[in-house]
This record gives C-alpha cells, structure tokens and sequence, in this order.
C-alpha cells in the first residue's frame, strides 16, 4: 500500500455502517462558476443563464456533475481518510440546480479481512432525490 | 491517443479543494500534511479532471487560446454533432469512475493520455435518442508508473433533458 493518512481501521468497521454529511445549503452560481476555473470546465449551460435557458432550454444554469461528484468525496474522505480510496465511480442521475441542499450518505457493504473495505454512496437534494449514485473502493489498515 | 502533461501545484489543488467545499486541511495546509503518513498536500480524489487545464483538444475550454489546439484528426465513429465542434447544449455527464494507484502530490509531474472507449446507443425515456461514450484516461508520473486512471462516460441526448 501507498502512502496514505487513514482515519479508521477497517477492522472497527461493519457492513452497514453509514455516515452523512451535508455537502453544500442553497447552492450558489458562483460556487459553480470556482468550479468552472478550478476544473476548466467551461461549458455556458453551466455558468450563462442566458445560454443555458434560450439556447439549451433548461430552467437554468445547473451544477457540473463533476462539482456534486467531488462534494461526495467528502463523505467518504472525512469518515475513512486521506489517500485510501483506491476506487471511486458514480452516476449522474439527475441534474442539481443552484439553490440545492445536497446530503451524501456513505455505507459499507464489503469488509474484507486484508483491510480493503467496499461502499455505496448516495447524494440527494432536499427533495430526497439522489443526484448522484456510485461505489468505492478503499484499502485501510486492519 | 493523445498526449499531454499535467504538473501538480498546490495553488491549483487549494482552487480545486476550495470550489468543492472542502475544509481537510490535507488539501492545503503544508505543516499539517508534513505530520502525515503523507508528507505533504494532496489532491482530492476527483482533481485529476482538472487535467483539462492542460488539454489542447479539451472541447468545454471556453475562450483560452492556451496550450494552443492541435490540428483535428478526423474520428472513425465520432458521435452526432450539429456544425463544427460539440453541441454544449446536449452534452452531459452521465458516469465517472477513477482508480487510484499513487497519491496525486504537488511536484508530480504527470503524463496525461487518453483514448475513446465503448460506444452505445440507448432510447432515451424523454430525452429522445441517446449516444454513449466512453474516454479512458491514464495519469503516469515521471517514471511512468501509472497514478490514475479515469474513466467518463458522456452522453448526448436529442433534447434538453427534462427534470
């Protein structure tokens, strides 16, 4: 195993164990538009209204996937630690707007005797609905 | 396959860590990440996207004129698209996974290459048609051990995708 800071042993940890963390209250167009020059994505359906709603007809700028993908991280790095995620893979599920609460939810379905534990995440908007699905992989000390 | 580099800096990771809300201080405080197993700042898990600072033939880089493009090679089985470049307004993300192999660290000086994945077409529920496809991206350092690799899937939908 590579360098790495963990936070947890996997052998404190059981299948079903969870963590939440709310991600982000009301979202702000210019959290989305940090994101926009920190990624360098600059695609207008993210940070023009005005490409975004008469050119492309959504009801608005909307968050870059990637953005809700990196808060979700969040979840898992707080609770486990740095540089243990050796797997980490979601969907995009449905599109998040500004003004979203986002909550992300961690579990462990898979611990394994090596260390190398297994999750599933989830991240909903205020609604309740997910945004974002996916699965990750982590390697932890015993 | 198309080559680039990626050099890690901390200033680029302290942008990236701070629009993504985080607050650990691993991804900026130097005497905090000295006192880790780690030894110094790392990037958060997702930063390797960022590589698109760096992409002369990135296709969401907005108006920047650096690195300059590379002339177009023509795709075998490049996906639909209305006039030159991609349509903005019916590319979307649809799945991203990454595999780590090695701390992404500042001083790293990273070889991007990318390469098209599988392709696919599904019937949209109400988005009409819809065109998969997927990028593999490999990370490598200097001594071209392999870091990170991504995977994205994008699709391209027939019309604005309802919510």
């Amino acid at each position: 195993m590579t360098a790495a800071n963990p936070k947890c042993k996997a052998s404190e940890l059981r299948v079903g164990d969870a963590r939440e963390l709310v991600l982000v209250e009301n979202l702000s167009r210019t959290q989305i538009v940090m994101y926009a020059g920190a990624s360098g994505d600059f695609n207008p359906i993210h940070h023009d209204e005005v490409f975004a709603t008469r050119a492309a007809g959504y009801p608005s700028v909307f968050a870059h996937g990637m953005l809700t993908m990196g808060m979700t991280a969040r979840v898992l790095t707080d609770w486990l630690g740095d540089g243990v995620l050796t797997e980490y893979g979601v969907r995009f599920v449905k599109q998040v707007w500004p003004g979203d609460t986002l909550t992300a939810k961690g579990t462990v379905t898979v611990v394994g005797g090596d260390g190398a534990i297994e999750l599933e995440v989830v991240t909903t908007n205020q609604a309740g609905e997910p945004v974002v699905t996916g699965r990750a992989k982590a390697q932890l000390p015993r | 396959m198309a080559e680039h580099e990626f050099p890690i800096d901390r200033t680029a990771i302290l942008s990236f860590a701070a629009a993504i809300g985080e607050t650990n201080p691993i991804y900026w405080d130097a005497a905090y990440a000295k006192a880790t197993p780690l030894g110094d700042v790392l990037a958060p898990p997702t930063f390797g996207i960022a590589s698109a600072h760096w992409n002369p033939d990135y296709g969401l880089r907005g108006p920047r004129r650096i690195p300059a493009r590379r002339p177009a090679e023509p795709k075998a089985e490049s996906p639909p698209r209305s006039g030159g470049g991609p349509n903005l307004t019916r590319v979307l993300h649809a799945e991203q996974r990454f595999e780590y192999k090695k701390p992404l660290q500042p001083g790293m000086k990273l070889t991007v290459s990318r390469r098209a994945g599988r392709t696919w077409e599904k019937e949209g529920k109400r988005g009409g048609k819809l065109h998969f496809a997927e990028e593999v991206t490999e990370y490598r350092d200097a001594t071209g051990e392999l870091v990170l690799v991504a995977t994205s899937t994008s699709v391209i939908t027939g019309k604005a995708v309802d919510q």
